[in-house]
């Protein structure tokens, strides 16, 4: 690998159809904040709807034209919104967006690589992660729209285009699409796999990796293990839509029409889907995890507490992960015995993550805090892991499950574990790891209001909903009128979109930042944080093969802040043990 | 256009915003750089944010408790509320630890240049005990809970009255079983004029024959009439298929058994779901096009209604539609059945009203429903 000179480098092979990973990185984080934008501004579009049902608003006419005649939103665009809201954050931002990011810069930096096991699958994993999101921006211009089953995408409502509009061509292209980012995962997540076991360098073992290493390799082992069995689903579904099979569809009337369809049963979908989906609720977090586990460490200046703990908890809470996935279908029908036995493992689950919990406050306990925006992201996302987290509790318990299920009750229990923790977590990635990035530091004072406004809107937008879940209030309405039985929470509703909207809007301190940064931030040091890991003994500019000269020897676990009786508070990996220092893995 | 103007000057404005951040740090010699002072005002703040959540959580709870669904009215549900509320104090409990601790923990030991954080990096006796009590007390909670489970889907549904509710886009529909307490037979391929859940019954057999022979007549008619070659052959096609839809309707009908045949006659389709107060009730759940998901909120009853299938959800109604206004002190209160599962446009729109009456109000009603007996129809 020391061969890797310096080559001559064109615009298209420095910018476009790189094969590093520093640059492959930058794409997948603009990639994903694109799609968050788009999925963002979707957000506010229907919360829009929800808190004005029926009233006409230009702003609505403005954006979507046909699809809101006279400023009033068509049922089925706002099941649209919703469903490609939800498809692009947990799949574009959150998987791609956030893996694909973090994976690619810290992996070979922090194990000590010159780049990925293979430069050339990474390139293709990120292209085909673009034309997935190409595919999917296109479905939004469909005659009949885009996809509208839901996120989770149901047949017979995505099989059958006669029962939703969202599901003829619109369907199609969201399953090219899904088809498409589940190819640039899978060969994504090969290559996090391979560089993590083959290519650390002397000295790295196991026990002494970063937990942002940990947390993303076990990602890409669930991402691996998992993505198959969706794309298995997914192409069942084309078969089911395009060829007349019956793996899904039985007994159907529609329009007065009786299909073809025979003996399948929708409620397989579902198993498969969550075979997956599950999973993919912790390739969602695990990174971001990992993330605040490094950012945490580093800025109270203090070892993580419970090491050992986290790299078991992490192990466990991967493992559960695969056998949890009947939780979502505790009222499809399923035996009731087998809903008892996910009952058990899911609410095991709970066990590690509180470990995560304690650890975390432990690390924090007599440390020496230092506040940048991504340690204030960090503590922000332990306090939505616990809030979140939380209510878990009642949805992974069948019996409590069957008056909250598909209320705003799951709505807000995932958005605040899930969502919030996650974004929390790549938002404190960038702030941290931007002038790894781009070699500039951001500005800290917009960093602060931009963490500030956010925590303040996340909690306005999502706490609230917990009470119209329970006032049986189920998700996916387009207006809650029909009823009234749910006439008096409309003011809940407001409070609800007026957070999210001014919460969608301080975003844009954070866009500014970032890209004002790119350009005219300061310049970085060469390691800002004072950090022990092995990316910021690189030097500032981005070479490629990452250290001039020998890749350094790493001596020590990552997290030697603070040891009694060194120089400094921080001990890089790659500084050698001194006479008679004790090592702690 | 007036938008797009707002959008340019929010962004001049945050690009000023800066300038002056920058301005103002090369005056004060503020290299962007983590200071005491930052870190004392973020402490703070954190402090603040720790306790302003502890206020909101309460605000919201003394401001929206009221509109959540109150009493239960079935015999599972407060057996249902109980373990929520359990497990809801139990939250709440461990928010109101864990949230203020996170925060003053975070205010506390915000950063200043003299001080060093200490080395600490694992204490065996502290994790296992903070591993051990949740999986203690996860094991209680899982207990508990399997016990309700168990309470609520191992009923003894031997007397219980059976009704089937049926969901399509976008309406309920209710099937009494009748005197026999057993439905008849049902199946999309019968669906049919009057008949909108397809029970398979003598009648409606002959009736659906009846039809498509008619219309297998006319067209045979229009085929004799039509001279145009290509019209002739898109009507024996159409002749084709109605013939083949006879054979599926009588191959349906003759692996009928007699006894179904008999039970589907005295069934009775109804638009609105009446229910006898302390009656145990069997529904059964069919679609005929996509998922539904039947949700009776004030009963804690949900079950989904999957095409190609059919579900099951038995509970005993505890409390009339009249006793429950008088406890919500609410004139207009009905009980509703509502779709939760995304269905369609107007899945939002999706229900069915729920009336829960005295045995004999019941009874009145039930009888007045004769017209929509299979045999009547």
């Amino acid at each position: 690998m020391s061969e890797h000179g310096h080559h001559k480098e064109n615009f298209f092979s420095k910018y476009v159809f790189s094969l590093d990973h520093k640059m492959i990185s930058k794409q997948f984080l603009i990639t994903g904040m694109v799609m968050g934008v788009i999925a963002m501004v979707m957000s506010a579009l229907f919360r829009i709807q929800l808190a004005n049902p029926g009233e006409s608003n230009s702003i609505l006419s403005t954006f979507l034209g046909r699809w809101a005649e006279g400023g009033v939103m068509s049922p089925d665009i706002y099941l649209s919104l919703v469903t490609i809201h939800g498809t692009i954050m947990v799949f574009f931002v959150l998987t791609g967006g956030l893996s694909g990011t973090f994976a690619n810069l810290l992996l070979p930096f922090q194990v000590g690589a010159r780049d990925m096991a293979s430069g050339f699958l990474n390139m293709l994993s990120y292209w085909f992660f673009f034309a997935s999101c190409v595919v999917m921006i296109i479905s939004l211009f469909v005659q009949s729209g885009p996809a509208s089953a839901g996120w989770t995408i149901y047949p017979p409502l995505s099989a059958v285009p006669e029962s939703i509009s969202g599901s003829g061509l619109g369907m199609t292209l969201w399953l090219v699409s899904m088809t498409l980012f589940i190819v640039s995962s899978l060969l994504g997540g090969l290559n996090y796999i391979v560089t993590v076991l083959n290519l650390r360098t002397k000295g790295m073992s196991m026990t002494r990796l970063p937990l942002t290493v940990w947390a993303l390799l076990v990602t890409a082992i669930l991402g691996v293990l998992s993505f198959p069995v969706l794309l298995s689903a997914a192409l069942l579904l084309v078969f089911d839509r395009s060829f007349g099979t019956s793996f899904y569809l039985s007994d159907i009337l529609i329009q007065g029409e009786v299909l073809s369809h025979a003996g399948g049963n929708p409620i397989l979908f579902q198993h498969l889907f969550w075979f997956l989906g599950h999973p993919e609720v912790y390739i969602v977090l695990l990174p971001a995890l990992g993330i605040t586990s490094e950012i945490i460490a580093t800025c109270s200046r203090k070892p993580i507490f419970g090491y050992r703990a986290m790299i078991g908890s992490i192990l466990a809470i991967a493992f559960l992960s695969f056998i949890v996935w009947g939780h979502h279908m505790f009222i499809t029908g399923m035996n009731p015995f087998l809903g008892s036995v996910f009952v058990f493992t899911t609410l095991l689950i709970a066990i590690p993550s509180a470990i995560k919990v304690f650890n975390y406050i432990a690390t924090l306990w007599r440390g020496n805090l230092q506040f940048t925006p991504a340690m204030l992201f960090s503590i922000g996302l332990v306090s939505t892991f616990i809030t979140g987290g939380l209510t878990g509790l009642i949805l992974g318990d069948s019996a409590l499950d069957i008056n909250v299920h598909d209320t705003y009750f799951v709505v807000a229990h995932f958005h605040i574990v899930m969502g919030l923790s996650a974004i929390f977590g790549m938002l404190a990635g960038v702030y941290h790891w931007f002038p790894r990035m781009y070699g500039r530091l951001m500005n800290l004072k917009l960093g602060y209001i931009h963490f500030w406004g956010t925590f303040i809107c996340a909690y306005g937008t999502f706490f609230p909903m917990h009470f119209l879940g329970m006032a049986g209030l189920p998700r996916r309405y387009y207006s809650n009128t029909a009823f009234p039985m749910f006439d008096n929470l409309l003011d809940i509703n407001e409070v609800v979109s007026f957070f999210a909207i001014a919460g969608a809007l301080i975003q844009v301190v954070f866009f500014f930042n970032f890209f004002y940064s790119i350009f005219r931030g300061p310049i970085s040091p060469q390691n800002p944080w004072k950090s022990n890991t092995l990316e910021w003994t690189a030097p500032v500019e981005r070479i490629h093969g990452n250290w001039p000269g020998d890749i350094p020897a790493v001596h020590r676990w990552a997290y030697d802040y603070s040891k009694p009786g060194m120089d400094d508070d921080f001990v890089s990996q790659i500084t050698p043990l001194k006479k008679g220092e004790k090592e702690y893995h | 256009m007036i938008k797009v103007l707002i959008v340019l000057v929010a962004i001049v404005f945050v690009a000023q915003v800066v300038r002056i951040f920058e301005l103002s740090s090369i005056i004060t010699k503020n290299k962007n750089e983590v200071t005491d002072h930052s870190n004392h005002i973020n402490g703070v703040l954190l402090l603040i944010a720790g306790i302003g959540l502890l206020i909101f959580f309460f605000w919201q709870r003394a401001e929206w408790m009221d509109q959540t669904l109150q009493v239960a009215a079935s015999e599972h549900g407060p057996i249902i509320d109980n373990l929520w509320d359990v497990t809801m104090g139990l939250i709440i409990i461990v928010f109101l630890v864990l949230t203020p601790l996170l925060f003053t923990i975070s205010f506390w030991f915000r950063g200043k240049k003299e001080n060093t954080a200490s080395y600490i990096t694992h204490n065996n006796k502290l994790e296992f005990f903070w591993t051990a009590v949740p999986a203690v007390v996860l094991l209680i909670l899982i207990v508990y809970g399997l016990r309700v489970w168990g309470q609520i889907v191992n009923q003894d549904i031997s007397d219980a009255m059976v009704v089937e509710v049926y969901a399509k886009q976008f309406n309920w529909t209710a099937r009494y079983a009748g005197a026999d307490n057993t439905l008849g037979r049902a199946d999309v391929r019968f669906v049919g004029g009057k008949n909108e859940l397809g029970v398979i019954a003598n009648h409606t057999k002959d009736q659906q024959i009846l039809d498509l022979e008619k219309k297998i007549n006319k067209l045979e008619k229009d085929l004799n009439n039509s001279i145009n070659p290509a019209e002739k052959k898109l009507i024996s096609k159409r002749i084709d298929k109605l013939i083949k839809k006879k054979k599926t309707l009588m191959t349906y009908f003759v692996t009928t058994s007699p006894e179904k045949l008999k039970a589907a006659e005295d069934d009775i389709v109804t638009k609105e779901l009446h229910l006898p107060v302390g009656k145990k009730v069997l529904f059964k759940f069919r679609s005929q096009d996509v998922i539904h998901s039947a949700y009776l909120p004030h009963f804690r009853v949900q079950m989904n209604c999957v095409p190609g299938t059919t579900t099951q959800f038995a509970f005993t109604p505890t409390i009339t539609t009249e006793e429950m206004k008088k406890e919500l002190n609410n004139e207009a209160f009905e009980y509703v059945m509502l779709c939760n599962k995304i269905c369609g446009a107007a899945h939002y729109n999706m229900q069915m009203k729920v009336v829960v009456e005295t045995e004999e109000e019941y009874n009145e009603w039930l009888a007045s429903q004769q017209n929509n007996k299979i045999a009547n129809l």
